[in-house]
C-alpha cells in the first residue's frame, strides 16, 4: 500500500530526557564515537491510491495540526516512504 | 454553580475532581468527551489523567475531542476553565494556554507534595488565595516540563500570568519554575500540581498541624464560585 511518512523531532534545544538515556547507554557500552543521540517519532499514513499532491498537502496539514506540537517540535520530513540510503521504496507493500 | 469536569478516555482524577467541586460548594456535573453539550455548566474542569493513553502526546488526542469545540468557544467567552495536570495538557494543546509541557528533565515520574507560591489572585481559580501565599498540594506526573520560547515566558512575567511557582524544589525542570499559567483574560488557569487532592481533612498533604490535613487545594474552587458570583 502507498505509505506517506511523517517524521517528528523535538526541538534541538529542548531536552530528550530518552536520547541522553540511550546516550548514556552507549557510553556504557564503550560506543563513545557516538556523542549524542535524539529520539524522535515516524508517523506512516497508509492511503488506497496513488500518493498524490493534495494528499501530501493534507498529510503536512495534520503533521502541524495533530501529529506535532510546533511549540516543542519540528516537522521534518512529509513524503513518501523512503529507504535507508534515502531512496524512494516505490515498490514496498507491492 | 455549576461546575463541569470533562472525562476523557483514560482520565484519573475525574471523581476526584467532582468531590472536590461538591467540597467547594458547587453543584459537579459530569460532562463526556464523545458528546457535543455543556449542559448549561457555569465554570469547567479538565482533571488529571492520560486521556487517550497520551500516545501522541499528553493531551494532544484529547485536544482534538467533540467536547473541546464548546470549551474552546466557552473559553474564549470567558468562562473559567482550570486544567489540572493532563488537563493543563490539554489546555496547551488546544491553543487556550501558551507554551508546552515536555517529558520531566529527570526522566522519572514524581509524586510528592509541592510547596508553590501563588503570585496572581486576580484569575477566576486564584483569587480566594492571598498575595504571595505559600500552600502545599500535590504534584504527580511525567511531563510536566513547562516550557516556552523566550518572547512567550518574558510576556508571561510581564504580564503576571504566572499564577504558581514551585518553591524550594523544581520537580520537572519547568521553565522559571512554572507551575501554572493563565491567559490574559485569567479566566483559564491551567498547572500541573493536583488541587483536587487536597480539598478534605484526612485526605490531603502533610501540614505542620497534622498529618493529611492539607487543604489548600480547596480554595481553587471556591475562588471559581465567587468569579461567577462576582460576575453574575
Amino acid at each position: 500500500m502507498p505509505t506517506i511518512v511523517v517524521e517528528v523531532m523535538p526541538k534541538a534545544e529542548i531536552l530528550d530526557p530518552q536520547g541522553k538515556a540511550v546516550a548514556g547507554a552507549l557510553v556504557r557500552l564503550d560506543r563513545s564515537e557516538f556523542t549524542s543521540v535524539r529520539i524522535g517519532k515516524r508517523f506512516e499514513l497508509t492511503v488506497d491510491g496513488p500518493i498524490t499532491a493534495d494528499l501530501l498537502a493534507e498529510a503536512r496539514a495534520i503533521a502541524n495540526d495533530l501529529l506535532a506540537n510546533t511549540v516543542i517540535e519540528d516537522v521534518i520530513y512529509v513524503g513518501e516512504a523512503r529507504g535507508a540510503d534515502g531512496s524512494q521504496t516505490a515498490a514496498e507493500g507491492a | 454553580m455549576r461546575v463541569g469536569v470533562i472525562t476523557f478516555p483514560g482520565s484519573l482524577d475525574d471523581r476526584d475532581a467532582q468531590r472536590a467541586v461538591k467540597l467547594g460548594g458547587a453543584v459537579p456535573v459530569a460532562l463526556w468527551h464523545g458528546d457535543h453539550d455543556l449542559k448549561n455548566v457555569d465554570a469547567i474542569v479538565l482533571p488529571g489523567g492520560f486521556s487517550y493513553g497520551d500516545y501522541l502526546r499528553a493531551g494532544a488526542i484529547a485536544a482534538h475531542s467533540p467536547i473541546m469545540s464548546e470549551v474552546i468557544a466557552a473559553a474564549n467567552g470567558g468562562m473559567p476553565v482550570l486544567g489540572i495536570c493532563n488537563g493543563f495538557q490539554i489546555l496547551v494543546e488546544s491553543h487556550l494556554l501558551p507554551g508546552g509541557l515536555v517529558r520531566n528533565d529527570h526522566g522519572d515520574f514524581v509524586c510528592r507534595d509541592q510547596k508553590l507560591r501563588v503570585e496572581n489572585i486576580d484569575t477566576a481559580w486564584s483569587n480566594g488565595f492571598k498575595e504571595d501565599e505559600e500552600i502545599i498540594i500535590p504534584l504527580k506526573n511525567g511531563e510536566g516540563g513547562y516550557i516556552a520560547d523566550q518572547e512567550t515566558l518574558d510576556r508571561l512575567e510581564g504580564e503576571g500570568q504566572v499564577v504558581f511557582r514551585y518553591l524550594e524544589i523544581n520537580p520537572n525542570g519547568s521553565a522559571n519554575d512554572i507551575a501554572g499559567i493563565s491567559n490574559a483574560r485569567g479566566n483559564v488557569v491551567g498547572l500541573m500540581p493536583h488541587p483536587e487532592h487536597a480539598t478534605e481533612p484526612g485526605f490531603g498533604p502533610d501540614t505542620r498541624v497534622a498529618m493529611r490535613s492539607g487543604t489548600d487545594g480547596l480554595t481553587f474552587f471556591t475562588s471559581a464560585i465567587t468569579s461567577l458570583m462576582a460576575n453574575a
